[in-house]
């Protein structure tokens, strides 16, 4: 990295998805700027100077397409148009940051969003991963579908985000636990949807970034009661300190939020 | 990069990953948007971008060229206060004034894409904005006041001329 000033960074701002694909290559040197809201503070501070920017408001990335029961929601599509979604996705969208925010935050960030300094981020990955999602994304190797919390676990540097499809759920869960300041990323979040493959399971804030909880789905699917179920969550939890909240409550916390989202099940939207 | 900011058609030079609000505070001498946390977290530099409230802060110039910017010297002059700033006046919802300008541009967008704002609609609507010394209640006073039209812009008297606010403070950036 030879970049020193912000103003010898170069922009590159695709009209297209080909152009977008195209100028991110294999993703060597591409810093990706969604809605702007992780990545502008880093710019302001001066703690990151990239070479290259690639900027996505107008690459036709935007959008929630709806065959039957199927979404597909591009990547640069805002957390505030998400707030209708099908649950739980809808509930966890209405739940991040402020009005403004949710304008301009997308869902590729929140995706993509590296865990925090502070604090995990990325509130609407216990909903994807608890619908299933699949992720489509491109880079080396030309474009690929794999599910989400695979996505998640390899880490965004060098994909590039296009869309993420799932099917509505037969029925939804949610719970979480909230700081009373708004602004504040969400210390837990627990998502249950059921599929058509069975109950799955999404957690937001037990690890760096979202993660499945196949321990308590499994529990399900072998019989036990979403109590018995949700003590087996802490198998898939990485719970760390943060500015939210200590690991010993996080863990003491996450196996009745789990609980909560199984009761809260309810009728797909 | 172009921007049509208060009815005026402006050219920018600034590099293109420079904030908005840089930009307008720096480039343009647009002052009202204030430079607190340069983060989105404090609500103080929040603009109208094409009718929409966003953190100015968050906003590189390249992702807004040609786009309509609004910001509280757009909204009204001194014995011509817009009704959320006449509204703001009435029930003393300033006391430093640096998270107003903020309060004011969202109050502004949140009253036009909902005109009859309940209370409730209001706490949640300008949850992001921090003010550390009114307390809230004034402000969403003020904006409960707006939103029903319960403002008298005729009453409001200036309290001091333009050119004795730069007496006040010499050489202030305001």
């Amino acid at each position: 990295m030879t970049t020193t000033s912000l103003a010898a960074a170069e922009v590159i701002a695709p009209v297209s998805r080909a152009e977008a694909v195209a100028a991110f290559g294999d993703g060597s040197g591409v810093t990706v700027l969604g809605g702007g809201t992780i990545l502008m503070p880093e710019l302001n501070y001066g703690r990151l100077r990239p070479q290259r920017i690639l900027m996505l408001q107008n690459a036709g990335l935007s959008g929630v397409a709806r065959n039957g029961t199927s979404l597909t929601i591009g990547a640069m599509t805002t957390v505030a148009e998400l707030e209708e979604a099908p649950e739980p996705l809808g509930t966890a969208a209405r739940n991040v940051a402020d009005h403004e925010i949710r304008g301009q935050a997308t869902l590729g960030g929140n995706l993509c969003a590296p865990a925090g300094g502070a604090t995990p981020r990325g509130d609407l990955q216990a909903a994807l991963i608890a619908l299933g999602a699949q992720v489509k994304t491109a880079g080396k190797g030309g474009e690929r579908t794999e599910p989400i919390e695979d996505f998640l676990a390899a880490g965004p540097d060098e994909r590039l985000l296009l869309e993420v499809q799932f099917d509505e759920p037969q029925r939804s869960g949610y719970a979480a636990a909230h700081r009373p300041h708004a602004h504040a990323y969400t210390i837990l979040a627990v998502c249950a949807a059921e599929t058509p493959a069975g109950m799955r399971v999404g957690l937001s804030g037990a690890g760096p970034s979202g993660r499945r909880a196949r321990s308590v789905e499994d529990a399900l699917a072998g019989g036990a009661s979403p109590e018995e179920a949700s003590q087996k969550v802490l198998d898939d939890a990485e719970t760390s300190d943060d500015a939210l909240a200590s690991a010993w409550y996080r863990q003491r916390l996450l196996p009745i939020l789990v609980q909560r989202a199984l009761d809260d099940l309810g009728g797909g939207k | 990069m172009k921007l049509t900011v208060n009815g005026e058609q402006r050219d920018l030079h600034s590099p293109p990953l420079t904030s908005l609000l840089t930009a307008l505070r720096e480039e343009l001498d647009i002052t009202s948007p204030k430079a607190g946390c340069h983060q989105g977290g404090c609500g103080a530099c929040t603009v109208l971008v094409d009718g929409e409230a966003r953190r100015s802060c968050l906003l590189p110039l390249a992702a807004v060229d040609g786009a309509t910017i609004t910001t509280v010297e757009g909204l009204g002059a001194a014995d011509d206060l817009s009704p959320v700033q006449a509204a703001f006046d009435e029930h003393y919802a300033a006391q430093c004034g640096f998270c107003t300008s903020g309060f004011i541009m969202a109050a502004t967008a949140l009253i036009e894409r909902t005109p009859k704002a309940s209370r409730e609609d209001i706490l949640a609507g300008l949850s992001g904005h921090v003010c550390r010394c009114t307390g809230y209640i004034k402000i969403v006073s003020a904006v409960e006041a707006a939103a029903k039209g319960d403002v008298h812009p005729d009453k409001v008297e200036p309290s001091f001329e333009p050119e004795e606010a730069a007496v006040l403070i010499p050489g202030s950036p305001a």
